[in-house]
């Protein structure tokens, strides 16, 4: 008999009365259990997927609802308490004519970046915007304070509040905002305020079944799973159970071919704690009773590898046969002379870092459909063609029969390159043919996704009495946890960013991945380079303090130049804004120089400090092919379309091809539909990482509008310097004569286009040779952060109190979202610095995961700079990542200055820091 | 899950005998406690029960706080200076979210090492109302907390209220809390002291409590003798002794080292004292 029927009624579900729900003033009758979650209740019962979950635990504030005109969390209150009561979610604000000036105000201002926390940061600000009084920032702040936001750093969230209760108008659109170099406002700005975007778990279909992994408690282990059909029958509700014997193709996947040595299940032996053995598959309305920990497996724990040191232990188990020594990949950057090369002055340091959690406020999730003999799968992805290929892989299709649909994304950061909800929901769904929908709880999403690398580091920098650096030496041991994942480019990376953005005439980089069962760590905003960043600014500090030089100043001595080479023989001919990013900070440099030495005469407890950080970031991937390919269209009648397969994952992407799609045409950025990535419709534009999107798919845009350009100069015989102008239906072509071309009269494709071309473009770099030379990179994003805190020495407390940040971007296509980049980026330097610490297991939610809130941002002080690179779009290179590398650089320096104790260990929580005052002042 | 709804407090007492579940009150420490993996056959909500809820109030020589009385219900309620401390405790729970929901009962019930609301009352001499079905008891709340989740609630009972006594009118409290950010965040230590005084400036009654350093929060009584008698114009000269601490036996967690948490410990009381001798100064003066 058909089991799904069975178990629905055995379920009881026919004996609940209906309960009635006011939601946004308009009646409901739901069937769900009393003590369903409302949160649950308003996505799944009443379709209202505008209110988020990104914990179900009250940590996140992404459910923010209003009951009876308060907020609160909806992931808290049950359905029975509800009931009843005024409810409003986040889709009844535009019906609060005031309040739609506030959905504005934050599109308008860039409050939304991936847009997740965005409904439950409105309803937060709807309930202090109705009450009647003046507000000060700190009171909002302390309203607000309930909702993470992990994207914007807040500070333009609580401008856009600001900005509404003042009620100023919002500055009316310039025409020229879609310009490079406008603000033009988010194009995907007003689906994020109103609730409409459809992020990973918001289109569920209704017969989906769902998928629950079953998990491994322990971080190493063998295995044996037991009797499954008793366990399928024991469990009413549950479909079908896939173990490794039922993935159809390979069981293994990766970010790179070579190193696809991750399996989707676990084949008798787990190697990490959180790793999947097993797939459950079951109604909906069996999800909330499963009890996985029925499921029928036998452990047989291992000894676990923990850390760098146990990892490398001789007497380690091995963890891949592949790699006998437990190291994953080594990397290296050696030029030069070392030993002759010296400098008279010489500073060495040790440093360590632990892992750190992307703690995007959207878990993974998905659903997969089989359509015939193709897979479909709706996901949230940093690279959807990676998953088409890595699905295709595990399912033993071709990879033109999958089709791979990105979600709207609700954050990224790195962690969201590695396939996750993927593998296992496309293998359900193919098997049973029914869709499958796979929602990552919070502690899959912590436990189980990479992380950025925990590292330990040493390195000895020297210079002469000029002050000119020497010789810089550097070894780093990163923990890559059990698999591949993006291990290999951190170790390839780190060596050529090590020195930082100085001239070194000679370098001795070193870097090893070493595998233990700890958590997988991969990609995270910066591949290693922030890491590296606090060995190499620390010992340019301890230089400058040798010599007695002013810290800046000896930064400013030692900055590349154009005209330099790097490490790799590259020779930095153009935009290399580093001299100026910090020469930009000079003035507020020596005044604050000056203010703290005379807030600290007076204060022994309070102890404040400024200091400096600087980077470099190589835009794209590290001497490898990573090309982009985009196409414009232009319609019959006129209409021009953008296909992008560049995911947008709030680092407003969309905006900016827009914009440069527009600009490149000659057309206002209204005129330019956008049609987004979908694997069968858009082409490749490699993933969004590695700062790559602006400055690589950019320049795909402008190459796809230039021959346009150029086809239709050709159809009109028109010359080369002639003046296009699209119009409706017809483009206008002046030079010599002045031709009108009807678009009409040309033949259209299958989806309506009569014009059409392909922009592709791969930045120009090489491999590196045994001496690692060549070009790895085609260009560099530079950048120069201070800060100043403020230390409780007595309790170990720093308080960030203000961050200046200058940034050479080449040139700041939008300088909103630029501004946004660098405020979010601070802020995860800020919680990388200070309170990030993922200990596996131990935190695994966003309890005692700490990120930032509201009431951690310190005022920011942004300078951009433009060099205008002339190998990028419009001269832009990128932001993403530069932005948060410098930040922890930046505070350890100031918290040395203003203790005289080097941290070097992050994160600084108070306890550590106390202790490292305590020890300083005992020695 | 058998979601049950007390309409009064008989069933809600009759409810918990007969099915054993857990109460929810504001649910903000049973939800999360589920999604972490606790597993309840059902729960028992009693946020309707009328004789849980109503108006912080007075009643003859105690303030009454009802089981069902919200954070933000405190942090909003007409009190005199010495529930400063609680106050301030309601503004530090979690979000704004939270202290919507969350309930001054459910923290206590929870019985967690790091309730916020906890240090604050115990420093006030709070006692508690417990109801069951033999009718009603109190018992300070010094024994009502007895460990990490442990409570001295029986076999279908629970707590209907919390009471303060009425203090003299020179009396004001205070409350430090120490996390590693600013919101949303589970206290490193968190210290509380209540101070009273005669006409004079003497110290006639001092309560301090700290949290997070030992399976519940305590009272740290030799600390509290030293200032009896004293002016609360020299308090800060007088020096901690190390025996004022000795109770505090805190671990080492993922939060700070044990170490550090006495220490700091140390300085919230220092300091939470100082800011209630200002207060009290104020209404001295
Ligand atoms: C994001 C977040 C942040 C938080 N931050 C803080 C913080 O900073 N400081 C802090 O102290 N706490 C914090 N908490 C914990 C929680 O919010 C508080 O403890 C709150 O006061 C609990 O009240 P409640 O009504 O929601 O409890 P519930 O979850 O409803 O109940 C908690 C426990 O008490 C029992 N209970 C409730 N009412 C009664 C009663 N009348 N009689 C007997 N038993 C009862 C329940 O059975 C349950 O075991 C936080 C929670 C979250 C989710
Ligand atoms: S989903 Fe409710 S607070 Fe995170
Ligand atoms: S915009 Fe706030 S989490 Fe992404």
């Amino acid at each position: 008999m058909n089991k799904s029927l069975k178990s629905a009624e055995s379920l009881g579900a026919m004996e609940r009365k209906s309960v009635r729900l006011n939601v946004n003033g308009q009646d409901y009758s739901v069937r769900s259990p009393g003590g369903a979650r409302l949160a649950e209740v308003l996505r799944d019962d009443l379709g209202l997927t505008g209110t988020k979950v990104g914990c179900n635990a009250g940590d996140c504030g992404a459910c923010t609802v209003l009951i009876a005109g308060k907020q609160v969390c909806s992931c808290l209150v049950s359905l029975d308490q509800a009931a009843g009561e005024a409810i409003e979610t986040v889709e009844g604000l535009q019906a609060d004519s005031r309040l739609r000036g506030l959905q504005q105000s934050f599109v308008e201002l860039g409050a939304a970046q991936c847009g997740i926390c965005t409904p439950g940061m409105l309803m937060a600000a709807a309930e202090l915007a109705r009450e009647n009084k003046a507000w000060s920032r700190t009171e909002i702040l302390d309203r607000m304070g309930g909702v993470l936001c992990r994207c914007t750093g807040y500070t333009k969230i609580v401008d856009a509040i600001e900005h509404y209760l003042s009620g100023a108008a919002l500055p009316a659109p310039k025409a020229e905002a879609g310009e490079v170099g406008g603000r033009l406002t988010k194009v995907d700005g007003l689906s994020r305020v109103e609730g409409a975007a459809r992020y990973g778990a918001d289109a569920t279909p209704e017969d989906a079944l769902y998928l629950k992994a079953v998990r491994s408690p322990h971080a190493h282990a063998r295995f044996v799973i037991g009797d499954v059909a008793k366990f399928v029958n024991a469990n009413p509700g549950v479909i079908r159970v896939i173990t490794v014997r039922d993935i159809p193709g390979k069981n293994e996947y990766g970010i790179f071919e070579h190193y696809r040595d991750q399996p989707v299940l676990a084949d008798g032996l787990v190697r990490f704690c959180g790793e999947a053995i097993a797939a459950v598959l079951c109604e909906k309305d069996a999800v909330a009773d499963l009890d996985l920990a029925s499921f029928p497996v036998t452990w047989e724990p291992l000894p676990p590898v923990s850390g760098i040191d146990g990892g490398l232990d001789p007497k380690a188990a091995m963890l891949h046969a592949s790699r006998p020594d437990n190291v994953l990949t080594r990397g290296r950057m050696i030029r030069g002379d070392m030993e002759a090369g010296r400098g008279r002055h010489s500073v060495s340091g040790k440093f360590q870092t632990g892992y750190v959690e992307h703690a995007y406020i959207e878990p993974e999730a998905g659903f997969a459909r089989r359509v015939g003999d193709r897979m479909e799968v709706f996901v949230t992805t940093q690279t959807p063609y990676m998953d088409r290929d890595g699905v295709a892989h595990v399912l033993g299709i071709p990879q033109t029969e999958v089709r791979i649909l990105p979600s709207a994304v609700g954050g990224g950061f790195g962690g969201k390159i590695d396939m996750s909800v993927q593998p296992l929901m496309a293998i359900g769904a193919w098997l049973t043919g029914r869709p499958v929908a796979y929602v990552y709880s919070r502690l899959e999403s912590m436990r189980v996704t990479p992380k950025r690398h925990p590292s330990r580091i040493e390195a000895t920098m020297t210079c002469g009495d000029d002050g000119k650096l020497k010789t810089f030496a550097f070894h780093a041991d990163f923990n890559t946890g059990p698999y591949a994942s993006a291990g290999p480019i951190v170790a390839n990376r780190v060596p050529l960013h090590a020195m930082g953005p100085y001239r070194v005439p000679a370098v001795h980089c070193t870097t090893r991945a070493v595998l233990t069962t700890d958590a997988i760590a991969g990609a995270f905003r910066g591949f290693g380079v922030p890491q590296a960043a606090i060995a190499h600014e620390a010992l340019m500090d301890g230089l400058a303090d040798k010599l007695g030089m002013d810290r800046l100043e000896f930064r400013i001595l030692n900055s590349l130049m154009p005209g330099d080479s790097t490490a790799t023989g590259q020779e930095l001919s153009s935009s290399v804004g580093m001299k100026e990013c910090l020469e930009v900070l000079r003035p507020a440099w020596n005044e604050q120089k000056k203010a703290v030495a005379e807030f600290n005469k007076g204060n022994d407890r309070f102890r404040r400090g400024i200091g400096v950080g600087c980077m470099w970031y190589g835009i794209g991937n590290t001497s490898q092919p990573n090309p982009s390919s985009m196409r414009i269209a232009i319609g019959a009648d006129g209409k021009i379309t953008l296909f992008s397969g560049a995911v947008d994952i709030g680092q407003g992407v969309n905006t900016i091809m827009v914009q440069m799609c527009a600009d490149a045409l000659g057309v206002s950025a209204d005129r330019i539909n956008l049609v987004l990535g979908d694997t069968d419709r858009t082409l490749d534009a490699g993933k969004s990482s590695a700062s790559r999107q602006t400055f690589i798919s950019g320049n795909a845009v402008v190459l796809a509008a230039e021959k346009l350009k150029e086809s239709i100069r050709r159809l009109t015989n028109a010359g080369p310097d002639s003046k296009i102008t699209f119009g409706q239906g017809k483009v206008l072509v002046s030079g010599a004569q002045e031709v009108s071309l009807d678009l009409g009269s040309l033949p259209g494709d299958g989806e309506g286009n009569v014009l059409s071309e392909v922009g592709y473009y791969n930045p120009p770099t090489t491999d590196l040779d045994e001496h690692q030379q060549g070009i790895p990179y085609a260009s560099y994003a530079f950048a120069a952060q201070f800060a100043l805190v403020e230390v409780d020495v007595l309790l170990g407390y720093t308080k960030v109190l203000k961050i200046w940040a200058a940034h050479d971007v080449g040139r700041a296509v939008n300088p909103t979202q630029v501004e946004g980049q660098i405020q979010g980026g601070i802020a995860q330097g800020l919680g990388l610095a200070l309170m990030e610490e993922y200990i596996p297991v131990a935190t695994d939610n966003l309890h005692n995961y700490l990120i930032p809130t509201f009431g951690d941002i310190p005022e920011i002080e942004i300078h951009i700079i433009e060099t205008l690179d002339p190998l990028g779009p419009f001269g832009a290179k990128g932001i993403g990542e530069p932005a948060l590398v410098p930040t922890a650089p930046a505070i350890l320096n100031a918290i040395q200055d203003a203790t005289g104790c080097r941290p070097t260990q992050v994160p600084v929580t108070p306890s550590r820091l106390w202790q490292l005052l305590r020890d300083n002042r005992g020695s | 899950m058998d979601y049950r709804r007390a309409e009064n407090l008989e069933d809600a007492v009759r409810l918990r005998r007969e099915m054993g579940y857990p109460f929810v009150a504001g649910g903000t420490d049973i939800y999360p406690a589920i999604e972490n993996g606790a597993r309840f056959p059902g729960l028992i909500d009693v946020s309707k029960v009328e004789a849980l809820r109503g108006k912080i109030r007075r009643e003859h020589d105690a303030w009454i706080i009802p089981a069902l009385a919200t954070w933000s219900e405190v942090v909003a309620a007409d009190l005199p200076p010495q529930f400063d401390a609680l106050k301030q405790a309601a503004a530090e729970v979690g979000g704004r979210q939270i202290q919507n929901a969350g309930t001054v009962a459910g923290n206590i019930c929870n019985a967690s090492p790091a309730a916020d609301g906890i240090p604050a009352l115990m420093s006030l001499g709070a006692g508690i109302v417990i109801a069951g079905s033999s009718g009603e008891r109190e018992i300070p709340l010094e024994e009502f907390v007895l460990g990490n989740r442990k409570t001295a609630l029986q076999e279908g009972e629970l707590l209907r209220a919390v009471k303060v006594p009425v203090r003299a009118a020179r009396c004001a409290s205070a409350f430090r809390k120490l996390g590693a950010r600013r919101y949303l965040v589970i206290s490193i230590v968190m210290a509380a002291a209540t101070l009273e005084c005669d006409a004079g400036g003497r110290i006639t009654y001092a309560g301090i409590s700290v949290g997070a350093c030992a399976a519940r929060a305590l009272r740290l009584a030799a600390w509290e003798q030293a200032l009896l008698g004293r002016s609360i114009a020299d308090l800060h000269a007088l020096e901690v002794a190390p025996a004022y601490l000795a109770p505090l036996s805190p671990m080492d967690d993922i939060r700070g080292s044990g170490a550090y948490r006495v220490h700091a410990a140390g300085v919230l009381v220092r300091e939470a004292l100082a800011k209630a001798a200002v207060r009290l100064n104020e209404q001295v003066s």
